[in-house]
């Protein structure tokens, strides 16, 4: 059953999503928060032992950023399709 | 009163009236921010194909954005034989890159990007383009082996590992590729929406109330965070191509 699908049948029934959507996205940030805190502060750790490897960390802290992100980016979009 | 502030709705933010035609062929801002962005794309590719000694100009820029994306991306996510994609993924750069700063030029300030449209059909061009080039690399047969079939597994997890890897690499990764860029840049635009709303709410009720420095200084704030983030996410946009096309063409099993 799809979101949107779902989305009217609890308008049919007279429930406000609006606060249940938001919720659900602060649940959803959570995880992704504290994998990019991590992910970054350990990158940064790394960049500060070994100089000459911040090139190569930067490429790769970047690239598990977009990984990471990519959760709460699809709870923000899940937000406005429960909306 | 300040409370009552209302939020337009979200049709507001990102739709725009045609200037010209109508609803399918209509041309309205965005398609002209798509306009924008690949004439000077273009004009990049154009005005810096000089071969003088001491760059100057355009030259300048288009030798910076080369050496960027051989030594940042290719070269760290393909390798050498990554560098006939370089044109590919500067060009990928370059026209994100210009669709998302209109998200903070005066007047203009939308994001291109913000409406699904152009970051899927990226997303698609780096799909067909990605598992292209692994076709062409392994052929057909061979690719599918080499992107479904993980070496070195018991053959009972084969069962379980094919289907996960097929829906990875074949339905989700265009799909977070889509969402990150559109989702990235539609809220930035509603970030500031909200705190343009706000200051022009509060200048509304009386032009000493702006002096509150919060919602004000907030839009200047986050107008540079957006700055930052219009790079970023060209940034990582194409790196991300750039590693689908490297997992693609890799030998490495």
């Amino acid at each position: 059953m799809s979101l949107s699908v779902l989305a009217q049948e609890a308008a049919a029934a007279g429930i406000d999503n609006k606060g249940l959507a938001a919720l659900t996205y602060g649940l959803g940030a959570i995880g992704p928060g504290i994998g990019i805190g991590y992910l970054v502060g350990q990158s940064v750790q790394a960049m500060a032992r070994q100089p000459e490897a911040a090139g190569m960390v930067r490429t790769t802290m970047f690239l598990g950023i977009a990984f990471v992100e990519a959760l709460a980016l699809i709870g923000f979009v899940v937000f406005f399709l429960a909306q | 009163m300040i409370l009552g502030v209302d939020f337009p709705p979200l049709s507001h933010v990102v739709n725009w009236p045609e200037f010209v035609g109508d609803d399918t062929w209509g041309i309205n801002k965005v398609v002209l921010i798509y306009f924008i962005a690949a004439i000077l794309t273009m004009m990049i590719f154009i005005l810096g194909n000089k071969k003088q000694l001491v760059p100057t100009g355009a030259q300048n820029l288009a030798e910076v954005a080369v050496e960027f994306v051989e030594d940042g991306i290719v070269m760290e996510t393909i390798g050498p034989k990554g560098l006939k994609y370089t044109p590919l993924l500067i060009s990928f750069f370059f026209f994100i890159f210009f669709c998302n700063i209109f998200e903070i030029v005066p007047v203009i300030q939308m994001p291109a990007t913000a409406r699904i449209a152009l970051p899927l059909v990226l997303s698609l061009i780096a799909y067909v383009i990605y598992h292209g080039s692994g076709v062409k690399e392994h052929g057909p047969f061979g690719y599918i082996k080499h992107a479904l079939i993980v070496p070195g597994l018991p053959f009972a997890l084969h069962f379980l590992v094919v289907p996960i890897e097929f829906i990875s690499k074949f339905l989700v990764q265009p799909f977070s590729h889509t969402v990150r860029l559109f989702a990235n840049l539609l809220a930035g635009h509603i970030l500031l929406v909200t705190f343009a709303t706000l200051s022009s709410a509060l200048w509304a009720l009386g032009p000493g109330l702006v002096i509150l420095p919060l919602p004000a200084l907030a839009v200047v704030a986050f107008t540079a965070f957006e700055l930052l983030v219009s790079v970023l996410q060209a940034y990582v946009f194409t790196l991300l191509a750039g590693v689908y096309i490297g997992a693609a063409i890799s030998h490495e099993h």
